[in-house]
C-alpha cells in the first residue's frame, strides 16, 4: 500500500520528462496512474467491506513513537476511490482542455503529485504521517491555483489559499501533538480506542479548537470560506479536482476521522453544528448572487462543504451515514458541473451566466451531463442525489438538539441548491440564446466525457443504491461511528414528511430560481461583500507587508559599515551584557611568559594591524591584513595545530589574490570619512577588540568541561580509525556539523557568483 | 600580465600542487593535512594557472564548471552518509574496510566524505575567484 500511496509521487515527477518525449500520448499514460490505483483500491473493496483494516507501517522516528503508516479502512476507502476516479477524469479532461499548453507537462505532474499527497492523507494511520501529507496537499494545490502565474489574480489567490490552509495546518499540527500527549499514542488505530480519555482530558478543549481549525480553514467554513471562491482562478481541471470534489474534503475527512474521538460533546456539537450552519446558508446565498458559473459553483461547494460539517457536528448514525451518502453524491455531481462548466468555457468562450442560453443545440453531450448533475444536486428521483436529500432531512430531524432550527436551516440552504442547480444546470443549455455574438462550438469528446461519466455514476446508484451502500457507505459509516452501523438506502420509502420536505425544497428552489433575475435587479450595483473576513485577511497581509517594508528600510540600509557596526555592535552589546551579568570579569591579566619567538610573532601581528589601519595606500593595507593572518597562522605553528596553520596560510594567500583582483576595480584612494566619522570608527574598533581579549581571557580562565576533548583523544584511533584528532572529528565524529558548513560554503559560493554573473548582465 | 617565468614555472608547479593537494587529502586522517586544506591547494594550483595563463586557459585545463566540483562534493559527502543507512545505521556512521590500503592505512567512508569536502571546497574557491577574474 505503501507503494501505491508513493506511486503518484514517482509518476509526478516523470511526467515532465514524460510529456517532453511523448506529447500526444502523455495525457493517456498519466491518466493511467490514477486509473491503475483506482483499480487497486476497488480490488481491496471486499476485504474492506468485511470489517477488516488494511495496514502497512514502518518505523520512522521510533524515539518519539511516530510510525509512517497507512490504513486502509472504510473512510479511507471512500475517500480513495474519489480521489482516484476524479483524478483519471481530470487527467484526461485536461488533457484536452489545456491541449497545446506549454506547461502541460508540468501540469500532469502537480496534478499526480497533488493526487498522491491526498491519498497520503486519507491512508494515513499515523497523525504526524497524515499531517505530513496534508501540508503536501496544501503545497501542490498553490501551484495549482497558481498555475497560470503570469496573472496576478492567481498569484493572489494561491498565495491567499496557502496562507489560509497553512495557518489552520499549524493550529492542526498543535492540535494533533496535545491530542498524542493527551491520549499517549500517535498511532490513530490506537487513538481510536481511547475516546473517553481524551474527552476528559484537561486539554480537551484546546485540541478540539486547534484541530477544528485546521479543518474549517481546509474546508472553507465560515468565516475561513473566502479561499475558495478565489481559488476558482485556477483552470478548471483543477478547480474540479480540488475544490469539488476532494482536497476542500480533506477537512470534513478529518472531522469524520477524529468524530469518534473528539465528537459527542457539547462543544463539539455547537462549534461544529454552528460552523457547518452557518457555512451551509450563506455559501448558498453567495451562490445565488453571482452571475461566473465557476463561482456560482464555488459558493454551492462552500454551502455543501457546511452541510457535511452541520451533519458530522449532529453526531448520530443517522447523521454520519448521510454525510457519507451526501459526500459520495456531491462528489459525483459537483465534479459533473465543474468539467460542464469548463466545456461550456471552452466551447463558448464566456462563463457569465447572463451570456448564456440555448447552447445544448451546440453541445448536447455537454448539456446532457450537465442537466444530469444538477437533477442529481436538486435531489430529484431517481439520481442519487435524492437518496442522499431524504437521508439529509431524516438527520437533521433527529436531531439531538435544537432540531427545528437544523431542519429549517437546512430546508433554506436545501432549496438554495436546488436553485443553483437549475442556474448551473438548466438555463446555460435551454431556452433562447442571450448573446448571438458568442461564437460556440462543438468540443471533442474529451471535453464531455468526463462530466458525462460521474453524472451517469449518479443515476447508477440512484436506481440500484443497495449495493453502494453495502460496499461503499456501510464500511465508511462503520468507520465514522467507531462501531458498525446497518445502512440500507433504497429509493422509495413512501409518502412521508420526509418525502414531502423534499418535495417542498423541490418546489421553493424553482421558485427563488424564477425570480432570482429579479431580486438581483433590486440589488444595488457591487453590493458585494465590501466587509467580511475577506476584508480581515487584506488588512492583515497589508499590515504584515507595511511592517516588513518598514524593517527593511531600518536595517538594510545599503551602507556596508553600517551593515558592520550593526552586526558587531550587537554582537558586543548582547554577549556584554550576558558577561557583566554572569559576573565573571577576570580581575587580573595572566602573568606575560613565553619565549623570545613568540613574543616575535606577537609582534608581527600587531604591526601588520597597525600598518592596515594607518597606510594610505591600499596595496600595503592588504599587505599588512596578510601579514596579520600569516602571524596567526605562525601562533597556531607555535602552539602545536599544524592543521589549521596550513589552512590559514592557504586562506591568507587566496584573500591576497582575491583582494589584488578588485583592487583593480577601486576608485583612487582617497579620505571620504569626517574625522568625526573616524574616531566612531576607532571606537567601535576598540570596542570589539577589548570585548574579544575578554572573551578569550574569560575562556582560559574556566576550566572547561574536561570529558568530551578526552574522549575525543582516547576514541580517536579506535573508534575512528585516524591519529589526526582534528580531521576525525571533522569527518567522523562531528561530521553532520562539517556537513552542514559545506553546504552553507556552497551556497556562499552561489550567492558570490550569481552575485558577479547579474552584475555582467546587467551591464554594471 | 605575461610573464614567461611564471608561466613555465605553473606548467610543472600544477601537476606538483595537485599531487600535493591529493597527499595531503590521504594522509589527513593520521598526519596534519585533510580535505579542506587539501582543497585550497588544489584551488591555489588552479588559480596560479589562471594568473599565468588568464582564466580562459586555466578553465580548459580543469575540463569541468568549478560549480560542478561544489556540486559533485556535496553529493560525495552526502552519499557518504547515506552509504550507512542502508546497512540500518544511523546517517553518517563512519564504515571501515578491514583491509589495510597502501599509504591510507584503512580505507572508510569518513574518506570518501572527506573528499567530498576537498571537492567543495576547491569548486567553491575556484568559483569565486573566476568570476572575479572574469569580472
Amino acid at each position: 500500500m505503501i507503494v501505491a500511496v508513493l506511486s503518484g509521487f514517482g509518476a509526478a515527477l516523470a511526467a515532465p520528462f514524460l510529456h517532453r518525449r511523448l506529447p500526444r500520448w502523455s495525457g493517456w499514460v498519466c491518466a493511467l496512474v490514477p486509473l491503475m490505483l483506482f483499480g487497486f483500491f476497488a480490488a481491496q473493496g471486499g476485504e474492506v467491506a468485511a470489517g477488516h483494516t488494511i495496514r502497512a507501517a514502518y518505523e520512522w522516528i521510533p524515539s518519539l513513537g511516530v510510525d509512517f503508516s497507512f490504513s486502509l479502512d472504510g473512510l479511507s476507502l471512500l475517500f480513495a476511490l474519489l480521489i482516484t476516479g476524479i483524478g483519471v477524469l481530470v487527467v484526461a479532461y485536461a488533457s484536452s482542455y489545456l491541449h497545446g499548453h506549454h506547461h502541460l507537462g508540468r501540469f500532469y505532474g502537480l496534478i499526480l503529485a497533488f493526487m498522491a499527497a491526498m491519498l497520503g492523507t486519507v491512508l494515513a494511520g499515523d497523525l504526524i504521517t497524515l499531517f505530513v501529507f496534508w501540508e503536501l496537499t496544501g503545497l501542490c494545490s498553490y501551484l495549482l491555483i497558481g498555475f497560470d502565474h503570469g496573472r496576478e489574480a492567481a498569484r493572489k489567490a494561491a498565495l491567499q489559499a496557502l496562507l489560509v490552509t497553512c495557518a489552520g495546518g499549524l493550529a492542526l499540527l498543535a492540535g494533533f501533538i496535545l491530542l498524542g500527549e493527551g491520549a499517549g499514542s500517535l498511532d490513530l488505530a490506537a487513538l481510536l480506542t481511547r475516546g473517553d480519555a481524551v474527552r476528559s482530558h484537561p486539554l480537551y478543549v484546546p485540541i478540539l479548537a486547534l484541530v477544528l481549525l485546521g479543518a474549517f480553514t481546509k474546508s472553507a467554513q465560515f468565516p475561513f470560506h473566502f479561499w475558495l471562491p478565489g481559488a476558482m482562478e485556477a483552470p478548471t481541471p483543477v478547480s474540479a479536482y480540488l475544490h469539488s470534489a476532494t482536497m476542500v474534503k480533506l477537512g470534513i475527512y478529518l472531522l469524520a476521522r477524529l468524530s469518534p474521538v473528539l465528537g459527542g460533546t457539547d462543544a463539539w456539537f455547537w462549534s461544529v453544528t454552528l460552523a457547518g450552519g452557518i457555512t451551509m446558508v450563506a455559501g448558498g446565498v453567495m451562490a445565488l448572487i453571482r452571475s461566473d458559473l465557476k463561482q456560482i459553483l464555488a459558493y454551492s461547494t462552500v454551502s455543501a462543504l457546511g452541510t457535511l460539517t452541520l451533519l458530522l457536528g449532529l453526531h448520530t448514525p443517522r447523521a454520519a451515514t448521510a454525510a457519507m451518502v451526501f459526500l459520495l453524491v456531491h462528489a459525483l455531481y459537483k465534479s459533473a458541473l465543474f468539467l460542464a462548466a469548463g466545456a461550456v468555457d471552452h466551447g463558448a468562450g464566456t462563463r457569465d451566466l447572463a451570456r448564456m442560453g440555448g447552447l445544448a443545440r451546440a453541445m448536447p453531450w455537454v448539456a446532457l451531463g450537465a442537466g444530469l448533475a444538477a437533477l442529481s444536486m436538486a435531489g430529484v428521483a431517481p439520481l442519487a442525489g435524492f437518496i442522499a436529500k431524504e437521508l439529509l432531512y431524516e438527520a437533521k430531524l433527529q436531531a439531538p438538539l435544537a432540531a427545528e432550527f437544523v431542519t429549517g436551516a437546512g430546508f433554506v440552504a436545501n432549496a438554495l441548491t436546488v436553485a443553483v442547480a437549475v442556474m448551473v444546470g438548466y438555463l446555460p443549455f435551454h431556452g433562447r440564446e442571450r448573446d448571438t455574438s458568442l461564437h460556440h462550438h462543438r468540443v471533442e469528446s474529451l471535453l464531455w466525457l468526463p462530466p458525462l461519466l460521474p453524472a451517469l455514476m449518479g443515476l447508477v446508484v440512484g436506481i440500484v443504491p443497495g449495493l453502494t451502500g453495502r460496499w461503499l457507505v456501510a464500511p465508511a459509516v462503520a468507520a465514522v461511528r467507531g462501531v458498525p452501523v446497518p445502512v440500507d438506502l433504497a429509493l422509495w420509502h413512501g409518502v412521508n414528511p420526509v418525502f414531502l420536505l423534499g418535495v417542498a425544497t423541490v418546489a421553493a428552489g424553482v421558485g427563488i430560481a424564477s425570480v432570482r433575475g429579479a431580486l438581483l435587479r433590486r440589488l444595488p450595483a457591487g453590493s458585494g461583500p465590501g466587509w467580511g473576513p475577506e476584508r480581515g485577511y487584506g488588512l492583515l497581509i497589508d499590515g504584515m507587508l507595511g511592517l516588513a517594508r518598514w524593517q527593511t528600510r531600518l536595517l538594510q540600509n545599503g551602507r556596508l559599515r553600517y551593515y558592520l557596526m550593526t552586526v558587531v555592535g550587537a554582537a558586543v552589546f548582547l554577549m556584554g551584557v550576558a558577561i557583566l551579568r554572569s559576573g565573571e570579569i577576570p580581575r587580573q591579566l595572566p602573568r606575560p611568559d613565553g619565549g623570545i619567538h613568540e613574543w616575535l610573532a606577537a609582534g608581527v601581528i600587531l604591526a601588520g594591524a597597525l600598518t592596515a589601519a594607518t597606510t594610505t595606500s591600499r596595496l600595503a593595507a592588504v599587505a599588512g591584513l596578510g601579514t596579520v593572518g600569516y602571524g596567526v597562522a605562525l601562533v597556531y605553528i607555535l602552539y602545536g595545530a599544524p592543521d589549521l596553520a596550513m589552512t590559514q596560510f592557504c586562506i591568507e594567500t587566496l584573500s591576497i589574490v582575491l583582494f589584488v583582483l578588485v583592487l583593480y576595480r577601486l576608485p583612487r584612494f582617497s579620505l571620504l570619512s569626517t574625522p568625526g566619522g573616524r574616531v566612531r570608527d576607532l571606537l567601535v574598533a576598540f570596542s570589539v577588540g577589548g570585548f574579544m581579549t575578554v572573551l578569550v581571557l574569560l575562556a582560559v580562565s574556566q576550566t572547561l568541561v574536561p570529558h568530551i576533548s578526552t574522549y575525543f583523544l582516547e576514541q580517536s584511533l579506535p573508534a575512528g580509525h585516524g591519529r589526526n584528532v582534528v580531521n576525525v572529528i571533522l569527518v567522523d565524529f562531528r561530521a553532520l556539523d562539517t556537513l552542514g558548513e559545506i553546504t552553507v560554503l556552497a551556497v556562499a559560493a552561489l550567492g558570490v557568483y550569481g552575485l558577479m554573473k547579474g552584475r555582467g548582465e546587467g551591464g554594471g | 600580465m605575461q610573464s614567461l617565468l611564471l608561466a613555465t614555472a605553473v606548467r610543472l608547479l600544477l601537476p606538483l600542487l595537485l599531487l600535493f593537494s591529493l597527499f595531503l587529502l590521504l594522509r589527513g586522517h593520521n598526519e596534519p593535512g585533510g580535505g579542506f586544506v587539501g582543497g585550497l591547494v588544489a584551488a591555489a594550483a588552479f588559480v596560479l594557472h589562471a594568473l599565468a595563463h588568464g582564466v580562459a586557459g586555466a578553465r580548459r585545463v580543469l575540463r569541468v564548471e568549478p560549480r560542478q566540483l561544489v556540486a559533485a562534493g556535496l553529493l560525495t559527502a552526502l552519499a557518504s552518509g547515506v552509504l550507512s543507512l542502508t546497512l540500518g545505521l544511523p546517517f553518517l556512521t563512519g564504515l571501515w574496510s578491514t583491509l589495510p590500503v597502501p599509504v591510507i592505512g584503512h580505507a572508510g567512508t569518513p574518506l570518501l566524505f572527506d573528499a567530498g569536502v576537498y571537492l567543495v571546497v576547491a569548486g567553491m574557491a575556484l568559483m569565486i575567484v573566476f568570476s572575479l577574474m572574469e569580472e
